[in-house]
């Protein structure tokens, strides 16, 4: 079910970005899609009553040396946390740039409308 | 001597740092030092050709850490990607004088070929996107570099299409993460061999085909490929049309597809038919074009086409069991004409920049009779036309003969016969550039036209020269052993590329 409502948003996200006319709409589109692709990799690491992965003094069984098994069935998986975080500075560097580069149409033409944006064709 | 394998993306990604900070006054320093950096990138991609190579970042072993691999294929591209940054480099050198922030320029090209050979060396499927991203942003940045009204249109359409490819990708990459638990591309193929494709992975598989043909302008994916390519400056329109689209598009499909999914005969029919729209519909678009760089950056469309059916048909009768040799034919075939496209459509917009410096016009129609006034453009220029035209001895020639007599063997007339028919569709289209362009009247506004000096016609001759002597490649056998044959077998193995990379 949160699988499904993740995907929901990310074509939320598509449609707005390929429906939309306004250029900043667009931009907002590709964001949605970003940050539902985001939670999708969240959700992956996600676990119900999960723990963070950080091995304490607590978790070593003082007799064997072994990480007890309690630790390993319930801390969670920190690698999607990392790629998120990557993914969110990727999609700032990239939202940066976008947004400039509206700004600077925006002061060519006047307008925000990409129905009217068309100088190239063929 | 072997070369450690992170200099190839440290000292680009180094230097692009370092440049903004020459300023104004530091213009020709800026640009010995980034001339420098290409050119040693040569070198180092020419020594690093025959060596396999797998590089664990930080020393954590795989698949904890981040593995950058070298193999047969990999050298390929990082030697294309070398020889056409070189030459653009070279070419910007001067011709780049007309833009104000030059540093800049200098700076975001040497960052996207940070990104090009991350993408090429990465054996981490993560950090291939990261490496994607870091190139793409920088092209959408070039493409914009002008800051004029088409440029700014053409740089906003090329972004949000490639922005939507990327995330494709990315998901994509969250999806095999899901299903397999890692992200280590061998062992991703490890995982898929012994428990096979289920739903979310078909999925993956589909967003990776979108995503990166997005990024390589398969033709239902091309509509940003004509406006961007024309828009960015000329040595920029040649390393995006010569080497990005082939290594963010069709080197990452390929290593995807081949090494980390393994063939299917439905993956390699949609190849084929990808490759087959791409060249018919690029091939008949291009015909039409009035605009000198609109009309190569169509034919780009129709040039991928080439490479994507070559890989295809490989991935079909690999699939099917067919005559392993037939297969790499094909492939080497296809990956031949990347190399060739790669150096002759760089050097084609070489020239289209060299005529447009001259004439301050794209539009062929208010051109003609340029062949006396730039006489070194003109010849580089047909050198460039007979070879992705396919004349022997040239390049093109090559390649396009060892696709045919790939799909005669595997009995595709069909396709042999597509294939020669958009090679005279590209005929077409040249003998137009070179009727309009380079013969014909003198227009009266065009009589005090001069010739470029300095770098620009050593980049180009250099270029030239490469396309005269690359149908070498596959004619001396020790050179098509040393150079094509291991990137063919890196594709023909497939799967094996897990237990390679883990042997070595």
């Amino acid at each position: 079910m949160p699988y499904s409502l993740c995907f929901l948003l990310f074509m939320l996200g598509l449609y707005c970005a390929v429906v939309k006319k306004n250029m900043v709409k667009i931009v907002v589109g590709i964001m949605v899609m970003e940050y539902a692709v985001n939670l999708f990799l969240i959700m992956l690491g996600f676990r119900f009553g999960g723990e963070a992965p950080i091995i304490g003094r607590s978790h070593v069984d003082s007799e064997t040396g072994q990480i007890v098994a309690s630790f390993l069935n319930s801390s969670v998986d920190p690698l999607p946390q990392a790629l998120v975080l990557t993914a969110i500075v990727i999609s700032l560097g990239s939202l940066a740039l976008m947004i400039s580069i509206c700004i600077r149409t925006y002061e060519k033409y006047g307008t925000f409308d990409i129905t009217q944006i068309r100088r190239l064709k063929g | 001597m072997s070369i450690p394998l992170p200099l190839f993306i440290a000292i680009p990604l180094a230097t692009a740092f370092l440049l903004p900070m020459f300023g104004r006054k530091g213009k020709t320093a800026a640009t010995v030092l980034a001339n420098l950096v290409t050119i040693s990138l040569l070198v180092f991609a020419v020594a690093s050709i025959g060596k396999t190579e797998v590089y664990e970042i930080g020393k954590w072993s795989i698949p904890l850490g981040i593995n950058l691999v070298l193999d047969g294929l990999s050298s390929l591209l990082l030697l294309a990607i070398s020889v056409v940054s070189a030459a653009a480099m070279l070419f910007s050198a001067r011709y780049m004088e007309q833009y104000t922030a030059k540093a800049k320029y200098l700076s975001l090209f040497l960052l996207m070929v940070a990104g090009m050979n991350g993408v090429v060396l990465s054996g981490d499927i993560f950090n291939l996107f990261v490496f994607l991203e870091i190139a793409s942003l920088a092209s959408y940045a070039l493409v914009g570099f002008g800051c004029e009204h088409e440029e700014l249109e053409a740089s906003f359409k090329y972004m949000v299409l490639g922005s939507i490819g990327s995330i494709f990708v990315l998901f994509a990459v969250a999806l095999v993460y899901g299903n397999t638990g890692t992200l280590n591309m061998a062992y991703i193929s490890e995982a898929i061999q012994y428990s096979g494709l289920n739903a979310g992975l078909d999925f993956a598989l589909a967003l990776f085909t979108v995503g990166f043909g997005l990024k390589a302008a398969l033709v239902p994916f091309h509509a940003w490929l004509p406006d961007a390519h024309p828009s960015a400056p000329a040595p920029i329109s040649a390393m995006l049309s010569g080497i990005l689209i082939k290594t963010l598009g069709i080197y990452a499909l390929a290593r995807v597809v081949f090494n980390v999914f393994g063939v299917s005969i439905s993956i390699g029919w949609l190849l084929i038919v990808l490759g087959l729209l791409s060249m018919v519909a690029g091939a008949f678009l291009a015909i039409g074009q009035w605009d000198l760089k609109r009309l190569m950056a169509y034919s780009s469309i129709s040039q991928i086409g080439y490479v994507v059916l070559g890989i295809g048909l490989g991935a079909t009768l690999i699939a099917r069991g067919a005559n392993l040799a037939w297969a790499s034919l094909a492939i080497l075939g296809g990956l031949f004409h990347l190399v060739n496209h790669a150096v002759y459509k760089s050097l084609l917009f070489l020239t289209s920049g060299s005529v447009e410096m001259s004439t301050g016009t794209r539009q062929m129609k208010q051109m003609g009779g340029l062949a006396e006034k730039l006489p070194i453009t003109r010849t580089t220029c047909t050198v460039a036309s007979a070879s992705i035209v396919g004349i022997p001895p040239f390049s093109g020639f090559w390649s396009k003969l060892i696709l045919v007599i790939a799909a005669v063997q595997a009995q595709f007339y069909w396709i042999a016969a597509i294939i020669v028919f958009v090679s005279l569709c590209t005929l077409i289209m040249y003998l137009k550039v070179q009727r309009y362009v380079f013969l014909g009247e003198l227009p009266e506004n065009l009589q005090q036209v001069k010739e470029n000096k300095g770098s620009m016609l050593v980049a180009m001759v250099f270029l030239a020269c490469l396309c005269v002597l690359m149908g070498l490649l596959v004619l001396v056998p020790d050179l098509k052993q040393a150079i094509l044959e291991p990137a063919v077998k890196v594709l023909t193995d497939g799967l094996k590329y897990s237990a390679d990379v883990k042997g070595m």
